[in-house]
């Protein structure tokens, strides 16, 4: 297995918005290594949500190439995009997007179940990850008893029960308060500290310095690429406190 | 897997919004109901027409020779002309009959009409069935005694004012006392009752009790029929499988008796309790293909709401599929999902259309002389219609749904 995880080549966008055609991407080529931790940072509209979309699998480009861990994902359909996201990615959203009637147990399983594992070792790869993230007693709450910090830890629990090659977070702290935000920032930071591959979408600057490289995008293109000279490990600035 | 998911979806979302949900299902309710009441009525018609209707009136293994069929829908008057042209059945008939048959018979003569009964004690039953029969009648028509005797073969030769009460005539005349003995006014005609027979039950809501039986040749014999003639002569092999050749002998002995010639249609009927049968099982027909017509309509209705609730439904959840899809749902998983849960709305709906139309049976029971059964066919029959609306109404919302575009739909609020 190549230790390049992610490779774009001139990656291109096209939306028809009527009769303009927006170009969303104008052609990016990024390479993320295993183990790697990187931040995506830019203003509205320049195009990060639209990679975001692409290197997820949700989306397909109108153009380019892009490896997912050794597969080329542009010319996949649907399904074979679906078995990707079940499989490679680990999906952690700013509004958690947790199924609201079931408990974080469910929440966990979902990949599970769609990757066709057995109901006896699905319960106990569910449970391992929520004691994993610290969530071990509330298994059984839905997500309208747990606190938003809780809501991210379960998110972040149904992200990782695949063992994705990349871990995408997309402002993961976005609808957090700070402290709450700062916890399970250390969280990941201490993902990534395990081995895991993070890709940050963010637009607070406190937020991407975590990451140990940045990625800028505006109008479309890259226009930053900066590894973090110094980079503080997982833990050292915070208080951990049960969230 | 996530067959038990959709259930399980489905079931809280009909808890969480009963109201709705009821309406959902409604059409699916109605048309299930009435499919099993009308299902549960004209079964429950079928057997009763098969083990005790054509058993009362024919008699099993028993050959009926009357002037005109028994049963008879023709509205035709020329029809009906021709039949009051035959010649009667008579005594000599029977006769002939018994002696021309090419096995051991039973053979009885039997007639019937209406009358009043007076007990020796004053009291008057009026409407009674009464019968002009020779004494093989009670063995054919297998009539048993609660009490008392039938009438003896030289009573019956003798015709001796002799009766024998149905349940129902012989308590409302004699009530606790003992009727044995006790003397009986038939229609002026004085009788001495000699036996009780068994209670019958009713048929179509009519007393097979309330009757008096005495011998075809006493004082009873001119009250129900022209002296010598009688409605009908009853044949019954001794043995089984012999009916079709007793058919051919009471035919040649008849054809003969009304020197008929070759080519000449009969001029009198020959029946069989199967044969009866032939008139029912075309009404069975005509119900069994108009009412599931009726029922489809209820159903077809009954899916389109369906249809529409689920669309709703998976619009409301746009968000939900996205999120879904996000974690590797694929189209199919998402399409079974929607399936599953449309089927389980319909098949509740389906399940109280069931117990709402047994129900329904069993008041029509109660309340109408028409009987009802529900065979368990039916009921699997209703849970397949139930399952196939609801799978037939969710393939336009599960396709929807199948088709959202993940980013579109992960955006949905």
């Amino acid at each position: 297995m190549s230790d390049t995880i992610i490779r774009t080549q001139n990656l291109r966008k096209d939306y028809q918005l009527g009769a303009e055609t927006v170009r969303a991407l104008r052609g990016i080529d990024l390479e993320i290594e295993r183990n790697e931790y990187v931040a995506i940072m830019g203003p509205s509209g320049s195009g990060k949500s639209t990679f975001m979309n692409l290197i997820g699998c949700l989306d397909t480009p109108t153009e380019g190439e892009y490896w997912l861990n050794g597969t080329a994902v542009a010319g996949l359909d649907d399904d074979q995009l679906a078995r990707i996201r079940n499989r490679e990615i680990g999906f952690v959203f700013q509004t958690f997007n947790l199924l609201p009637r079931a408990t974080a147990m469910h929440n966990v399983e979902l990949p599970l179940i769609y990757g066709g594992v057995a109901p006896k070792e699905r319960t106990q790869r569910a449970e391992a990850m929520l004691d994993r993230v610290g969530l071990g007693d509330r298994k059984a709450h839905r997500p309208s008893e747990l606190s938003g910090g809780q809501r991210q830890r379960v998110a972040i629990a149904r992200a990782l029960i695949n063992n994705p090659a990349i871990l995408l977070a997309d402002e993961p702290t976005g609808n957090l308060d700070s402290q709450t935000g700062a916890d399970i920032m250390s969280l990941v930071d201490e993902l990534h500290g395990q081995g895991q591959t993070i890709l940050l979408v963010t637009h607070e600057h406190d937020i991407a310095e975590h990451a140990h490289r940045v990625v800028t995008l505006r109008d479309g293109v890259i226009s930053a690429d900066v590894r973090n000279g110094e980079h503080r490990p997982a833990g050292a600035r915070l208080n951990p406190s049960p969230v | 897997m996530y067959i038990r998911e959709g259930v399980l979806l489905a079931l809280n979302q009909i808890r969480a919004q009963k109201l709705k949900s009821f309406f959902a299902v409604v059409g699916v309710i109605i048309g299930v109901m009435f499919l099993i009441t009308v299902v549960s009525v004209v079964e429950g018609m079928n057997r009763y027409m098969e083990e005790d209707f054509a058993k009362t009136i024919f008699g099993l293994n028993t050959l009926t020779v009357a002037r005109r069929p028994e049963i008879n829908f023709s509205s035709d008057p020329d029809q009906w002309r021709a039949y009051a042209r035959r010649p009667r059945i008579r005594f000599q008939d029977a006769d002939a009959i018994r002696a021309g048959l090419s096995m051991p018979a039973l053979v009885a003569v039997e007639s019937y009409n209406d009358g009043t009964l007076v007990s020796d004690n004053g009291i008057e039953v009026s409407n009674v069935w009464l019968t002009g029969a020779s004494v093989d009648l009670f063995r054919i028509r297998e009539l048993e005694i609660e009490r008392g005797r039938v009438f003896s073969a030289p009573e019956d030769r003798a015709g001796m004012p002799v009766v024998v009460l149905g349940f129902d005539a012989a308590e409302q005349l004699f009530g606790a006392l003992d009727p044995i003995g006790r003397g009986v006014r038939i229609n002026q005609q004085p009788f001495r009752v000699i036996g009780v027979l068994k209670k019958q039950g009713s048929l179509f809501g009519m007393s097979m009790d309330n009757r008096a039986i005495a011998p075809a040749r006493s004082p009873m014999g001119r009250m129900v029929n022209p002296q010598g003639v009688v409605d009908r002569v009853l044949v019954k092999p001794r043995a089984d499988g012999v009916l079709e050749q007793a058919h051919s002998d009471v035919e040649a002995v008849m054809r003969a008796r009304h020197q008929l010639r070759p080519g000449e249609d009969n001029d009198f009927a020959i029946e069989t309790a199967e044969s009866s049968m032939s008139f029912w099982i075309r009404i069975k027909k005509i119900l069994l293909i108009a009412f599931p017509g009726l029922v489809s309509i209820a159903l077809v209705v009954g899916g389109i709401v369906i249809m529409n609730i689920m669309l709703v439904s998976v619009t409301e959840r746009t968000r939900e599929i996205g999120i879904r899809k996000a974690l590797g749902a694929r189209r199919r998983d998402i399409h079974v999902q929607v399936l599953v849960e449309s089927a389980t709305l319909s098949l509740v709906g389906a399940g109280i259309g069931i117990g709402i139309g047994i129900v329904g049976g069993q008041l029509v029971r109660a309340l109408s002389p028409l009987p009802a059964t529900i065979s368990p066919f039916w009921i699997l029959m209703s849970v397949l219609l139930g399952a196939g609306v609801g799978v037939i109404a969710g393939l336009y919302p599960a396709t929807r749904a199948a088709r959202l575009d993940p980013v579109v739909a992960l955006r949905a609020e």
